[in-house]
């Protein structure tokens, strides 16, 4: 960050600004056992004294962030010895108390508008905006750190399995608190927070470990990812409303992880992708025991999952051997045709005008619940003296198939096949020239991604109980390719996080749902002119949006170093 | 190298001097544009030629006649007794490999997975094998990092593995290219200027290098407008002026030609060459 104040002006007052900020950081602190609201109905209800709801507790944790940062540097350089050195002390103090600032902004004008005006706002919201301000006016005179170089600091193996281990936790903790917020001012407030945290945390050098950690460890983090999410429903206690809405992300995650392939990793622009989730989702429910079917052949559901997979892919081969062969603007163009087309048919295949299939607009409800594996997912079942219902049973159901997406797409990316995809991105010419075979490489890729929508479709099906045209919009597909270009082309994780944003805010926000074509507009303008590669970046794609970026590209280059390492097992054979 | 090198010089003893590629009449015209003018050109296996001519005589055109980039408008190219097949990949596949004029490495990529791409057709992972990880993924991962390598330490790139291939030097870049286009197994090599913004030493270097690759016993054929570097190289020299080829023959011959001469210096009898600069974008495919 930079800012106008000379170095000068910084170095002579560097005292006073700490103690400032300190007494901003005691002012947020003691706000949090004074009331914020007056009514009991904003937020969680922040109108006691000495009783702090958990969102005060929150912001109690911020302070307490603050004033260590500032506190912690004034025992001096010696006694902190390297620590000094690797931690971002000052720039995570600014960090905090602005993320800080801006948290308790959210709180207060959500107490305002919940409440029907400012008003309302009582002397804790008061204080903490002044303590806010306050701390980020001083820590502004802070002289900027170094770059923080914690994932340089040699640490034990235990140590890094259990830093990702309660990092995993953690997040489980988070994610079920978030959920369980009705309130949207609330729900606001805590995003915000988690934000303020993950900022903090990334300024300070931890995310540089954590990633360090996360490589050297990648089966844990794995392992533990795939637990937490595994865990996640017992959170519940039986509800169905938050497991409906984590169900339907992952419904949409898995797709646009599909998406993924074609988009983020070779670099085809596709915006007609949810017919292929559409296919796959009227092909299961033709082949469900639905009395709204007009077919009799009712498969197992595994085998269900595969012709849904495969007639996707098919369509993805109809639509791809042409197009493939033009690219860029053009491939666009046709693809969001197609999506289109492919709503009309399904419209149109009603008796009418065509065989009659899909019942036309009407759709196909009714479709019964899944019954695989022994398993009826309708029924309600207790585990541990925990109600699990029927869209957790989707939900982990889900979470196998996008265990088995994350498979398929890192195996290939990881490959001969890969390496053609990035050579196709990064220069088609050049890539065929050098023997690739570029058009079955796209073509691959397209059917390939199409198969793991129509897959999704499948499980979609059973999940929504009917299957109708309209599901199948183009705003759909310009969702899904938002969640990609958001969570950051090319990953896994990203994508993850993209699909989980964009599906989540609507749910739990009212006027996020009013606005968001709106709202995830702007977001996408902001991405495109700060971070173009996405929240979670892939190296090689930042890379590509930095083309000039001769440091980035040194930095990239040891990351990949240290990537290598570990995607490639087999390596230590060819060095001996 | 796998090639062992004793059995690849007698490979190229016992065999007798077979044509490898042979241009017949090759014409490429663009528009009203003759850029390539009835050209024919042959190239025997373990052979090297080189070909030189001003700015924008048509020799990267001539180049991407050969490699399946552009279809001559007329003639013929036959490469090892078959017919040239229509898509760059498949004359790749043939063994024909080249490098560029202006680098077209895969910039983001590091340098051995730079060499691992140029092995895409002599590897058959398919995706079913990369998805599960079947034997035949690992096997050749593991003989194809081995290989690249060996490459890499052929083309005296000793240790730049991991180096993203942008953040090589320039000379460094042009000796990539090579190992690149040797990982596609070719039997011939096409290189278009690879001594372009090279030092002394490096062209030096570069013609050693040149040298080796022809001991291994592929042919090469290279575009090049360092004089000293191509007479001292080449088996034989043909010089396009215009589209069409000037003169033809060793070294020497050509060297001491007057009308090559008149051609790079320019005489006023001379109406001026069609265009003279193609140093930019689509000559150079
Ligand atoms: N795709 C194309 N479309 C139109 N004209 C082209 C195309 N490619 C090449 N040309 C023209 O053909 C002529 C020959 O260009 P070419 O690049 O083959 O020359 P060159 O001998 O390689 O020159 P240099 O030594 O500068 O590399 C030039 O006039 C160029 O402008
Ligand atoms: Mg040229």
């Amino acid at each position: 960050m930079n800012t106008v104040i000379p170095d000068r002006i910084k170095i002579a007052y560097r005292y006073p600004a700490r103690a400032v900020g300190a007494a901003g950081a005691l002012l947020m602190l003691v706000s949090i056992f004074l009331p914020w609201a007056y009514g009991t109905a904003a937020l969680d209800d922040m109108s006691y004294y000495g009783a702090p709801s958990p969102l005060q507790l929150c912001f109690g944790v911020l302070a307490l962030t603050v004033l260590a940062l500032l506190t912690i540097p004034l025992v001096g350089k010696q006694r902190l010895g390297k620590w000094a050195k690797v931690l971002a002390w000052n720039t995570t103090a600014k960090t905090a108390s602005i993320t800080a600032l801006i948290t308790a902004a959210i709180a207060v004008t959500s107490v305002a508008v919940e409440l029907g005006g400012l008003l309302n706002v009582e002397i804790g919201g008061w204080l903490v905006i002044f303590g806010g301000v306050a701390a980020v006016a001083s820590t502004l005179f802070l002289p900027d750190s170094p770059e923080p170089s914690l994932d340089e600091v040699k640490s034990p193996k235990w140590l890094q399995i259990l830093a990702i281990v309660v990092l995993m936790a953690v997040a489980l903790f988070a994610a079920a608190f978030a959920l369980g917020q009705v309130d949207a001012g609330a729900f606001l407030t805590f995003g915000s927070f988690l934000v303020a945290v993950v900022m903090v945390l990334r300024q300070f050098g931890v995310f540089g470990w954590l990633g360090m950690a996360a490589a050297a460890n990648n089966r844990v983090l794995v392992i533990s990812a795939f637990v937490v999410a595994f865990l996640f429903p017992f959170t519940q206690n039986g509800s169905n409303a938050n497991m409906s809405i984590a169900a339907q992300v992952l419904i949409f995650a898995a797709t646009a992880l599909g998406l993924n392939i074609v988009v983020g990793l070779v670099g085809l622009l596709d915006l007609g992708y949810i017919a292929f989730l559409g296919a796959g989702a009227f092909t299961a429910a033709v082949l469900s025991e639905s009395a709204y079917s007009h077919f009799n052949f009712h498969p197992p559901f595994i085998v269900t999952v595969l012709i849904s997979g495969l007639v996707a892919s098919l369509l993805g081969l109809i639509i791809g051997a042409p197009t493939l062969r033009v690219s860029g603007d053009y491939l666009a163009i046709v693809t969001l045709a197609f999506g289109e087309i492919f709503r009309i048919t399904m419209n149109n295949l009603d008796g009418n005008d065509g065989p009659d299939i899909t019942n036309g607009s009407n759709g196909i409800p009714d479709i019964p619940d899944l019954n695989a594996f022994g398993f009826n997912f309708g029924q309600p079942h207790v585990i541990l003296g925990i109600d699990i219902g029927r869209f957790a049973n989707y939900y982990w159901l889900m979470l196998l198939v996008i265990a088995l997406i994350i498979v398929v797409f890192t195996n290939l990316n990881h490959s001969r096949i890969g390496r053609g995809w990035v050579a196709i991105r990064e220069d088609e010419l050049a890539a065929e020239a050098m023997g690739v075979n570029t058009f079955a490489l796209k073509l691959l890729a397209f059917a390939g991604g199409a198969f793991l929508a129509g897959v999704a479709g499948a499980v979609k099906a059973h999940h929504d109980v009917s299957v109708t045209p309209d599901q199948f919009i183009f705003l759909e597909s310009a969702f899904l390719l938002a969640a990609v270009v958001l969570g950051g082309m090319g990953t896994v994780m990203g994508v993850l996080i993209g699909a989980t944003i964009l599906k989540l805010l609507p749910e739990k926000l009212r006027f996020f749902s009013d606005y968001r074509l709106l709202l995830f507009g702007l977001l996408m303008v902001v991405m495109m002119r700060f971070r173009p590669e996405g929240i979670v970046a892939d190296e090689r794609r930042q890379l590509e949006f930095h083309a000039e970026d001769e440091e980035l590209a040194e930095e990239v280059e040891e990351e990949l170093i240290t990537h290598k390492a570990h995607l490639n097992p087999e390596r230590e054979v060819f060095e001996l | 190298m796998g090639i062992p090198v004793e059995e690849a010089i007698k490979q190229v003893q016992t065999m007798d001097r077979n044509v490898l590629l042979d241009a017949r009449n090759v014409t490429m015209q663009f528009g009203g544009l003759i850029a390539v003018n009835d050209v024919s050109l042959q190239v025997h296996s373990g052979e090297i030629v080189g070909l030189i001519g001003p700015n924008g005589a048509g020799k990267t055109t001539f180049f991407n006649c050969l490699t399946g980039l552009y279809k001559p408008t007329f003639g013929t190219v036959t490469f090892d007794g078959k017919p040239l097949p229509p898509k760059p990949r498949m004359v790749v596949r043939e063994g024909m490999a080249r490098t560029f004029q202006n680098i077209r490495l895969f910039h983001n990529m590091t340098a051995i997975e730079n060499v691992m791409v140029g092995m895409y057709t002599r590897t058959h992972t398919s995706a079913i094998d990369a998805v599960f990880r079947l034997p035949r993924h690992r096997h050749e991962e593991i003989a194809s990092t081995r290989r690249a390598q060996e490459l890499l330490e052929f083309v005296g790139l000793t240790g730049v593995g991991d180096t993203l291939s942008r953040n090589l030097p320039y000379g460094d870049q042009r000796r990539l290219e090579i190992a690149r286009a040797l990982a596609t197994e070719p039997k011939l090599l096409l290189l278009d200027e690879p001594t372009a913004g090279m030092n002394p030493q490096e062209t030096r270097q570069a013609e050693e290098l040149i040298f080796k690759i022809r001991d291994l016993g592929l042919a090469v054929l290279v575009i090049e407008h360092d004089m000293r570097f191509i007479f001292n190289l080449c088996d034989r020299v043909s010089c396009l002026v215009r589209g069409a080829v000037l003169v033809e023959g060793p070294g020497e011959v050509v060297q001491n030609d007057p009308r090559v001469i008149e051609a790079y210096i320019g005489s006023p009898a001379t109406p001026p060459a069609p265009t003279t600069d193609s140093a930019g974008g689509a000559a150079d495919a």
